[in-house]
């Protein structure tokens, strides 16, 4: 791994350096060679000084002060993090965050990393894999805005997850289809229609409706007329669309251009009991049996009638922050994948052969020896993704839409909200500034701890 | 990029060595086996490369359609219609100031910020690597220390300071934040470049008599070229992708593009026509650096994991 090697590669040459000025040029040189070091160091120690480590006790001190930084108020900024709801919300998000997000993209990226070994266009695969790290968080904020739009016919998340409802649980055909109140129909509760009076056999039913816009009419709907056989053994009718385009057409008249009701069901109802169903062809016309329809009413059921199908909230409150974090894992995996996949080139090819000559399947080489030796990489990738991820703040800034950014709320962005908002509060500003630098704190002793050790070897 | 994607996995593929080696002395039954296996991998792997290009494709179909049509169907519509396609967004983009503005800031606060990432960063690099002064080690700990620090710690005290010096809303502001936040990072990584330098190299650079400023330009820069490289790529990304600092600290009358983009960003179903083409705008220029950088901006990503 290219991370290893960078930092244990100095070590060596810190003590070759080390051994040199000993060898005595620093007695004669060491004044000078002072100045030129400061020389050289100072930019960038005063920017450092300025602009990192004054503004860390900067934060530390105002984070125990009130919001007008006047009164000394101890430690009621980082329990606002606790009892504050929206804060509550910010807390417990991250921690969402924190779980899922890097989690997710460490899977991904280690999958990806060991399938694409096996293709050969593999490094195309890669390419389009890594490819959102290069953009900003914005444009790819702008993207899933795209992707997540609500109305199926625009936003691509929820046009495939209709389809695939769809698929599986049929749409119903005609909603806020209603009866006028010459027509025949009556409303029955619970959004279903019935026939004022009992029907007859050998007398043509009519079940006209209105409020269907044309171009939702079911494509194979064909102009509808009566029932050309009207017989003493069935129950003959028509379901129509009493709806002529431009006008002309009159109500309860099955007209020329008006089309049948395709796939309206319907049903015969005697005592409160289904005792017979129809379904109306293209042209509208339906048959029932006569020795149990006769006599009965007809119902056309709710499930006629139900709203479309319209996906799901994406951007509502209860999903926004599994949506964002979407959007975080399709930026990151890539980065995942391409560390797991420098690490994985470290792996002995010969530890794996050896297992599958063993009789190891694909399975237990992945699981037994591939993520084992993977494990040191796995932990970098992990704890790197943690560390991002607690600053997460455009993608939820972006994505969330206004009405969400409450419930999509992460700590950075509270920060932001506080500092720099309409009603900023510095003080708690300042100690999730604190906490988000007491997090990552861990990280940075491990950081100098292994420097040390090299820089001493 | 997505030719190869398309076509590679229907035709037949050559066994590879790992294939042989394998499927050599077992049986026709698991040799099959293996097959369907690799076939399953191909199809996940399409699907997958699929799901990682559809949304990126969809924003590009988005800015080449008309407000109209964004307004009444889905971008994939475009197939059954691929004449509709128009560049007006990009005209009318193009000819609003306030976009061509900020491209013009975003350039201006990215390069500056780069150039002087590398250049006092190269400076420290080389003092930590090669100069000898009392608590060297420590004052590079105290940087290395500084590596994770998050710029949220920042945002509140640097506002008030540059507010007291007048660069609060300052493009020079930005410029010096993003460097100073990029600094850690560079210092660490140069350091460690430059200190596997060969130590005879200097030693016979000094004994020509060349002084320490002519041995870091003409020795220790040329040599540390594709770490500088790989630097410059991964802070120029950095800065031209950032969204926050400039929010902040950027002059409000002619912000960086991300800044002018997330302002139309509130009334997003009705601003489309704007921001898809923007975003497409503002990513070209990284993507130009991914595609023709990928090696470097790899290795500057693995080697900035901590930032």
């Amino acid at each position: 791994m290219p991370r290893a090697t960078t930092s244990r590669a100095p070590a060596e040459s810190t003590t070759r350096n080390g051994k040199g000025s000993r060898n005595g040029h620093r007695t004669r040189n060491g004044h000078r060679s002072r100045t030129v070091a400061a020389g050289f160091l100072l930019p960038a120690l005063l920017l450092l000084g300025a602009l990192v480590v004054y503004p860390i006790g900067y934060s530390v001190q105002r984070s125990f002060f009130d919001r007008s930084g006047s009164s000394f108020v101890g430690l009621d900024n980082y329990l606002a993090l606790v009892t504050d709801d929206s804060l509550r919300t910010a807390v417990r998000n991250n921690l969402i965050w924190l779980v899922l997000a890097p989690a997710v993209a460490t899977a991904l990226g280690l999958v990806f990393a060991v399938l694409t070994e096996r293709v050969r266009w593999g490094t195309a695969f890669k390419l389009v894999v890594f490819m959102p790290m290069a953009i900003s968080m914005l444009a790819a904020g702008i993207i899933f805005r795209l992707v997540y739009e609500q109305d199926p016919d625009r936003g691509v998340a929820n046009a495939v997850w209709v389809g695939v409802h769809d698929t599986f649980a049929e749409s119903s055909g005609f909603p806020r289809a209603r009866p006028l109140p010459v027509h025949p129909l009556a409303a029955a509760g619970g959004g279903a229609f019935v026939t004022k009076e009992a029907v007859r056999a050998g007398e043509p039913v009519r079940l006209p409706l209105i409020g269907v816009a044309p171009g939702r009419m079911p494509k194979e709907a064909r102009p509808a007329h009566e029932p050309t056989s009207p017989s003493a053994d069935t129950v003959t009718g028509t379901a129509w669309l009493d709806f002529t385009r431009g006008g002309g057409g009159k109500p309860n008249v099955v007209d020329p251009a008006e089309l049948g009701l395709a796939g309206l069901r319907i049903e015969a109802v005697r005592d409160g009991t289904v005792v017979a169903t129809a379904t109306a062809a293209a042209d509208g016309t339906f048959t029932l049996p006569a020795d149990r329809a006769d006599g009965a009413v007809l119902r056309l059921p709710a499930s006629n009638f139900r709203e479309q199908y319209n996906g799901v909230e994406w951007l509502g409150p209860s999903l926004v922050t599994p949506a964002v974090i979407g959007a975080y894992v399709w930026m990151w995996a890539g980065f995942a994948m391409v560390l797991i996949g420098a690490g994985l080139a470290a792996v002995p090819r010969e530890l794996l052969e050896a297992a599958r000559v063993d009789g190891a399947n694909e399975w237990q080489v992945f699981r037994r020896i591939t993520v084992p030796l993977l494990a040191p990489v796995l932990a970098v990738v992990l704890v790197t993704l943690m560390i991002n991820v607690l600053k997460v703040f455009d993608l939820v800034f972006v994505i969330a839409p206004g009405s969400a950014q409450d419930d999509a709320n992460v700590l950075a962005l509270q920060l932001y909200r506080s500092s720099f908002g309409t009603d900023a509060d510095l003080g708690v500003g300042s100690a999730i500034a604190v906490v988000l630098l007491l997090l990552v704190l861990p990280v940075m002793a491990v950081n100098i701890r292994r420097i040390r050790r090299e820089t001493r070897r | 990029m997505t030719a190869p994607a398309a076509t590679t996995p229907t035709a037949p593929s050559a066994p590879s060595a790992s294939d042989i080696s394998r499927t050599s002395h077992v049986s026709r039954a698991s040799r099959i086996a293996a097959r369907t296996a690799g076939g399953a991998v191909r199809v996940f792997l399409l699907l997958a490369g699929l799901f990682w290009l559809l949304p990126t494709v969809g924003l590009l179909l988005s800015s080449l359609r008309s407000p109209s049509d964004i307004a009444a169907s889905g971008w994939w519509e475009v197939f059954t219609a691929p004449a509709r396609l128009t560049t007006e967004n990009y005209t009318q983009l193009l000819a609003n100031g306030t976009i061509t503005g900020s491209l013009v800031s975003t350039v201006l606060i990215t390069v500056p910020a780069t150039l002087l990432v590398l250049v006092l960063g190269s400076f420290a690099g080389y003092a930590f690597a090669w100069l000898d002064f009392p608590g060297r080690d420590w004052w590079f700990l105290g940087v290395v220390a500084l590596l994770v620090v998050p710029v949220q710690v920042a945002l509140v005290p640097v506002s008030k300071l540059f507010g007291a010096v007048g660069l609060f809303e300052t493009t020079v502001g930005v410029v010096l934040f993003h460097t100073a936040f990029g600094l850690p990072f560079a210092i660490f990584l140069l350091r460690n470049f430059f200190a596997e330098i060969p130590r005879e190299l200097l030693e016979a650079a000094r004994l020509d008599g060349a002084g320490e400023v002519r041995l870091f330009t003409r020795v220790v820069l040329p040599l540390g070229g594709p770490a500088i490289a790989s630097l410059g790529i991964f802070q120029f990304l950095w800065v031209w992708n950032d969204m926050l600092i400039a929010l902040i600290f950027a002059d409000s009358q002619s912000p960086p593009i991300t800044v002018a983009l997330q302002q139309q960003v509130r009334q997003f179903g009705n601003n489309v026509d704007v921001l898809a083409p923007g975003a497409f705008l503002s990513m070209v220029v990284p993507l130009a650096v991914f595609f023709a950088f990928q090696r470097q901006f790899a290795s500057g990503v693995m080697a900035g994991a901590v930032k």
